[in-house]
C-alpha cells in the first residue's frame, strides 16, 4: 500500500482524515501514484495537477523520504520505502506567503 | 421558510446570513470552505435549495461546490474548465499577445428555468455551461473567438467574465460583460456574439469611443424590463433602453462615478443603487463616507443614503458582485465591504444595519428570497 499526506485543505475536500492508503499497480511513480489518488477521489482532480497538461500547479509540492521530489520525472521510480508503505509520499502547498 | 437567505463570498471562506421576513435578527453560519476565495455563489431561481459556488485558492486551483439544500450540505462537482479547440491569444497588459488560459471562475449564473443548468464566466474571459447539476462544463466558445477577441486586454484584476444576464422571456438572449472588453450580447444562445458598447466612452484607451476594450464593471436590469440595462464603467454610470445597443451616461450629481457594483430596486425599475468610490488608484469612498446612492428616476438624479453607514474615518472598497436586492415589501438591499462588513437594509437604502462587522474581505453577495 502506499500511503499519501495530503495538505489539510485536500483532506477536508476529499473529507479525508489522516493519511490516504492505496493500491498502485505496476510501477510506483508520481504519475501512478496521483492517478491512483484522484481515481479513489475525483474532488482532487485539477487541484494538483493541470486539468489538460498534467502538469503539477505550481505552489504544489512533492515529497519524500526527505526529498523534494516536485522536479523529478513523473514517470520516474519513487524510492523504494514509498512503494513499500514504510514513508508515506508527500503532497505539499507550498509556503507562498500572501494573505 | 419565509425569509431571506444572504451568500456572502469571502477572501477567506462563505457565509451564509439568514433571518426571516423582518430582517432584524440574523443568523450566520460559516464558514464554509474556510481558507478558500469563494468568488460567487449562487441559488437557483428554479430552485433555491440548489446552491453554486466557486471555491478558488492560489495553490489548488479551481473547485465548483453545489449544495441541494439550501447550504447546509455541499459537495464538489466538476471543476473542469477547458477551452475548446485551440484558444489562441488576447492581448496581454504589454501588448503583446498572450495566450488564452483558464485561471478561476468569476461568477455562477443557474438557469432561470432548469436548476441543473448554471452558466459560468471565467477569467481569461469566456462563458462556459453545464446542464448536468455542474458536474461537467462546457465553453460556449463562439464569444472567445469573436473576431476583436486577439485584442481585448486584462483589467487591473484579470480578464474576466464577471457578468451574466439571462432574458427572463427570451432565453436566446444573453447579455455578458468583460473586463476590459466590455458588453457583448447574443440572439442566438451563444452561436453569435456582438459587442453592445456604442455610447461608452474611456478615455484610458487610445480611442474612447472603440468598439471593444472598455473597463466595464457591472451591468444588471430589472426582470420586468429586461432591455433596459443599467451599467457601472470604470468611469461612469450608464443606461441603456435597447438591451445594450447604445448606451447614455446617467452619472448626473454622483460626487465621484467611478464604482463596482450597481443594483436595481426589486419592485421600482428606475430605482438604481450605485456606491461611488474613488479612484484611479485609491479605491474607497470619497471624504472616508461610505454612502450608497439612489436614482428613483432611472438615473441623473442621486440621492445619498447614509443613516446607519459610517460617515468618518471608512475606507472599505465594495466590490462588483458585493451588492443585491431581495424582493420582500419593502425592497431589501444589501452590500459587502473588503472591511468584512455586510451592511442590510430593510426599507429600500433609507436606513442600514451592519449584519455582522468582521468577515474577511466580502467579494460577493446573493439575496434569496424564501417564500
Amino acid at each position: 500500500m502506499i500511503r499519501i499526506h495530503l495538505p489539510a485543505h485536500l483532506r477536508t475536500l476529499a473529507r479525508v482524515e489522516g493519511e490516504v492508503s492505496l493500491d498502485v499497480r505496476g510501477q510506483v511513480t508520481q504519475r501512478s501514484v496521483l492517478d491512483a489518488l484522484e481515481a479513489r477521489y475525483p474532488m482532487l482532480r485539477g487541484t494538483l495537477r493541470d486539468h489538460v497538461t498534467g502538469q503539477r500547479r505550481p505552489f504544489v509540492r512533492f515529497f519524500a523520504c526527505e526529498q523534494d521530489l516536485s522536479h523529478e520525472s513523473p514517470d520516474a521510480p519513487l524510492p523504494e520505502a514509498v512503494a513499500t508503505g514504510s514513508e508515506p509520499f508527500f503532497v505539499i502547498g507550498a509556503i507562498a506567503g500572501g494573505c | 421558510m419565509n425569509g431571506v437567505r444572504v451568500l456572502v463570498g469571502t477572501r477567506k471562506g462563505a457565509f451564509i446570513l439568514t433571518s426571516d421576513a423582518k430582517r432584524k435578527r440574523w443568523n450566520v453560519n460559516g464558514p464554509h470552505f474556510a481558507g478558500w476565495e469563494i468568488f460567487h455563489l449562487k441559488g437557483s431561481p428554479a430552485d433555491p435549495d440548489r446552491l453554486y459556488a466557486s471555491q478558488w485558492s492560489g495553490w489548488f486551483g479551481q473547485v465548483i461546490q453545489r449544495s441541494n439544500d439550501g447550504g447546509k450540505t455541499w459537495e464538489p462537482v466538476g471543476n473542469q474548465f477547458t477551452y475548446d479547440g485551440v484558444p489562441g491569444t488576447h492581448q496581454w497588459y504589454d501588448g503583446t499577445p498572450h495566450p488564452w488560459e483558464f485561471k478561476r471562475v468569476w461568477h455562477l449564473e443557474p438557469s432561470l428555468t432548469d436548476p441543473d443548468t448554471a452558466y459560468a464566466g471565467v477569467e481569461d474571459a469566456s462563458i462556459f455551461r453545464s446542464s448536468d447539476g455542474g458536474k461537467t462544463w462546457q465553453e460556449i466558445p463562439e464569444l472567445r473567438r469573436h473576431d476583436s477577441a486577439p485584442r481585448w486586454q486584462p483589467g487591473a484584476g484579470g480578464m474576466c467574465l464577471h457578468t451574466i444576464l439571462l432574458h427572463p422571456d427570451d432565453p436566446g438572449r444573453i447579455v455578458i460583460a468583460i473586463s476590459a472588453a466590455g458588453v457583448f450580447r447574443t440572439d442566438d444562445a451563444g452561436k453569435t456574439w456582438r459587442p453592445m458598447n456604442r455610447g461608452l466612452r474611456s478615455e484610458h484607451i487610445p480611442d474612447p469611443t472603440a468598439e471593444i476594450g472598455h473597463c466595464v464593471h457591472s451591468v444588471t436590469r430589472h426582470p420586468s424590463r429586461p432591455d433596459v440595462l443599467f451599467m457601472q464603467k470604470h468611469w461612469d454610470v450608464m443606461r441603456s433602453d435597447d438591451a445594450g445597443a447604445s448606451w447614455r451616461e446617467i452619472s448626473g450629481n454622483l460626487p465621484t462615478d467611478f464604482g463596482f457594483p450597481i443594483s436595481v430596486h426589486a419592485h421600482e425599475p428606475d430605482t438604481v443603487y450605485v456606491v461611488p468610490i474613488k479612484s484611479d488608484s485609491e479605491h474607497y469612498p470619497p471624504d472616508g463616507k461610505l454612502r450608497v446612492y439612489r436614482s428613483r428616476t432611472g438615473g441623473d438624479e442621486w440621492e445619498a443614503l447614509t443613516k446607519g453607514l459610517p460617515q468618518r474615518n471608512c475606507y472599505v472598497n465594495v466590490l462588483r458582485d458585493a451588492m443585491a436586492v431581495d424582493s420582500l415589501d419593502a425592497c431589501g438591499v444589501y452590500f459587502g465591504t473588503t472591511g468584512g462588513q455586510v451592511y442590510a437594509s430593510a426599507d429600500a437604502g433609507d436606513s442600514w444595519t451592519p449584519i455582522v462587522r468582521d468577515l474577511p474581505a466580502v467579494l460577493s453577495i446573493e439575496v434569496q428570497t424564501l417564500q
